[in-house]
């Protein structure tokens, strides 16, 4: 029987737009993380955006057709059974269009008359399996495979896990989550804090691990978002929390962006850090800032994690 | 009192008297708050089944007034006057009027997705946040919303290339809503962006923002979203009776010209 972590160690990887632009360090850190625990890491080819938060607001069969369809060439172009998406917004519309696909007849009809007029392969539910990079890194992995191979430590950094709504909701798409111990929960997540404590940080008391930081309208609803985000950095810090982890491009540059914008146009500054967690990661399996592109992250925190001896 | 009913205790249908006595009692003031007697006869019996043949709306009708959407609601906990529950309740026993009184707001659900988290009738508030905000908008009771103007600069950009440029869409949304790029924040955000980049990585950033990303192979897939998106938007139409209506209208104005001509 194959395990997880026998699956895992190949991957097909699907970064999607936001890791091609601003979340570059989030691409970057993911794939040096992965050669250093020696996952392999194939992207997949060709691959399209996967609708993120906007195409469902035209038509949500759309954002089903289009994240078929980067499972349909993993599955059937290059024969892999495992899909991992760093990003929670494309993790979430996969594991969607998954769903969708195994319960709702007219999308699998719309699906697979769009991809025959497409002239691709009509993806069919179960073909892959999709997980997140904090799946890959845990089961592929572990707590104490990641212990092994630390070549650092992040020193009792004081770390609140910010997880955002795409990873945990709705519960019905993630039919793997809360089925007990070894699962991820969808109520209180918890595989960062688990391996980010492994990497020898501290995970502080973070009441708003799954809060939303208003990334659908980081735009269109500014003031909103800035109160939204200015809340989570707020009450991280409240907490003791001396950087706030994240796992999603969004909410990533949605903290940076709002952190300054409610500092220069609310005067309400606050301190705290946001690193991915696959770039806390890295530095604690030894690799350099700018391996794990640190200096790429608008919020500045070079200075400080060389202050902790951590970089 | 039933959640629909607190438009009775609006100031506005409210009456006090300054000076009244009733059976040799003093109830000036206060004491005499009486609510208006009101009849409604604007309901919009169709309501409920245009909001669930729009994407999102389909479940309207599983709603049992629990209100776990709106004790979950992020953008509720920001402004108590966003309430999905009493929303859907309007949808669902037609009161148009009231939910016209919310239309500005409708559209600032964030999709945290924590209502259909929480919802134990699976009604999937978040799609009947977006339903409503696509009726509003249909029925030229709105204009497009930011978030709405958002979604299409995307998505055109999906459709077009199968890949987005972040750079381009913020360019786009910000010309289309009339927006500077010359505010302070965004010019701050800016300068920490750039304080410890190397040029390589700045060089291809701006060739990004230029050369938009996109999927080979694509004008097939484009080629079947653009066909859908059209078959969707003549079926939405006609589940509204939008296009009844415009005919209607051409109708009623078509004998009036003629009168003109022939006089």
């Amino acid at each position: 029987m194959t395990t997880l972590k026998d699956k895992y160690q190949k991957v097909a990887y699907y970064p999607g737009c936001a890791l091609e632009g601003t979340a570059h360090s989030y691409n970057r850190s993911t794939q040096e993380v992965g050669k250093a625990l020696g996952l392999d890491l194939v992207e997949v080819k060709n691959w399209n955006c996967c609708g993120a938060m906007e195409v469902k607001n035209i038509d949500p069969k759309l954002q089903t057709y289009l994240s078929s369809r980067v499972m349909a060439i993993a599955a059937t172009e290059m024969k892999m059974d495992v899909v991992m998406a760093p990003c929670n917004g494309c993790y979430h519309n996969l594991k969607k269009a998954e769903y969708d696909l195994a319960h709702d007849p007219t999308s699998v009809e719309v699906v697979d008359r769009l991809s025959q007029k497409a002239g691709h392969a009509t993806y069919e539910a179960g073909q892959v399996e999709t997980i997140h990079a904090l799946d890959w890194i845990m089961h592929g992995i572990g707590e104490d495979g990641l212990k092994q191979r630390l070549k650092g430590s992040l020193q009792g950094l004081k770390v609140a896990n910010y997880y955002g709504c795409m990873y945990t909701r709705p519960r019905h798409i993630f039919p793997e989550k809360d089925k007990g111990p070894g699962t991820e929960s969808t109520s209180k997540p918890h595989f960062m804090d688990d391996l980010l404590g492994a990497a020898g940080a501290v995970n502080v008391e973070f009441p708003l691990k799954t809060a939303c930081c208003g990334g659908a309208h980081t735009l269109s609803d500014s003031d909103m978002s800035t109160k939204l985000v200015l809340n989570i950095l707020r009450t991280a810090e409240a907490a003791g929390a001396e950087v706030i982890a994240t796992e999603c491009p969004t909410c990533h540059s949605g903290l940076e962006m709002h952190q300054v914008r409610a500092e220069k146009k609310f005067g309400q500054p606050t301190k705290v850090k946001i690193l991915y967690f696959t770039q806390l990661l890295g530095l604690a399996l030894g690799l350099s800032p700018r391996q794990v592109g640190v200096h790429e992250n608008i919020s500045d925190s070079l200075g400080f994690l060389r202050e902790k001896g951590i970089a | 009192m039933p959640i629909h009913e607190q438009s009775l205790i609006r100031p506005e249908n409210l009456t006090t008297h300054d000076q009244l006595v009733v059976d040799g009692v003093d109830v000036s003031g206060h004491w005499s708050t009486f609510i208006q007697s009101r009849v409604v006869t604007d309901y919009n019996e169709a309501m409920q089944d245009e909001i669930a043949a729009l994407p999102g709306g389909e479940n309207v009708h599983r709603c049992w007034q629990c209100g776990s959407c709106t004790n979950s609601c992020t953008v509720n906990a920001i402004n108590p006057e966003f309430n999905p529950r009493h929303w859907i309740y309007l949808v669902r026993i037609g009161m148009e009027s009231e939910i016209l009184r919310d239309k500005d707001i409708i559209w600032q659900c964030v999709s945290c997705n924590k209502c259909t988290y929480a919802c134990p009738r699976d009604v999937v508030p978040e799609g009947v946040m977006k339903a409503l905000s696509h009726w509003l908008e249909l029925k030229g009771h709105v204009k497009p919303s930011p978030s709405m103007v958002f979604d299409q600069v995307f998505s055109e950009q999906v459709f077009q290339h199968g890949k987005i440029e972040e750079g381009r869409v913020m360019q786009r949304f910000f010309k289309r809503t009339g927006q500077s790029l010359n505010q302070p924040w965004l010019i701050e955000m800016i300068k920490r962006m750039l304080r410890h980049l190397p040029v390589g990585m700045l060089t291809k950033l701006g060739l990004a923002t230029l050369v938009a990303p996109r999927t080979s192979g694509w004008s097939g897939a484009r080629a079947a979203i653009e066909e859908y998106v059209h078959e969707q938007e003549h079926k939405r139409r006609r589940a509204l009776g939008l296009d009844a209506l415009i005919e209607a209208a051409k109708r009623d104005a078509g004998p009036a010209t003629a009168g003109e001509g022939a006089r």
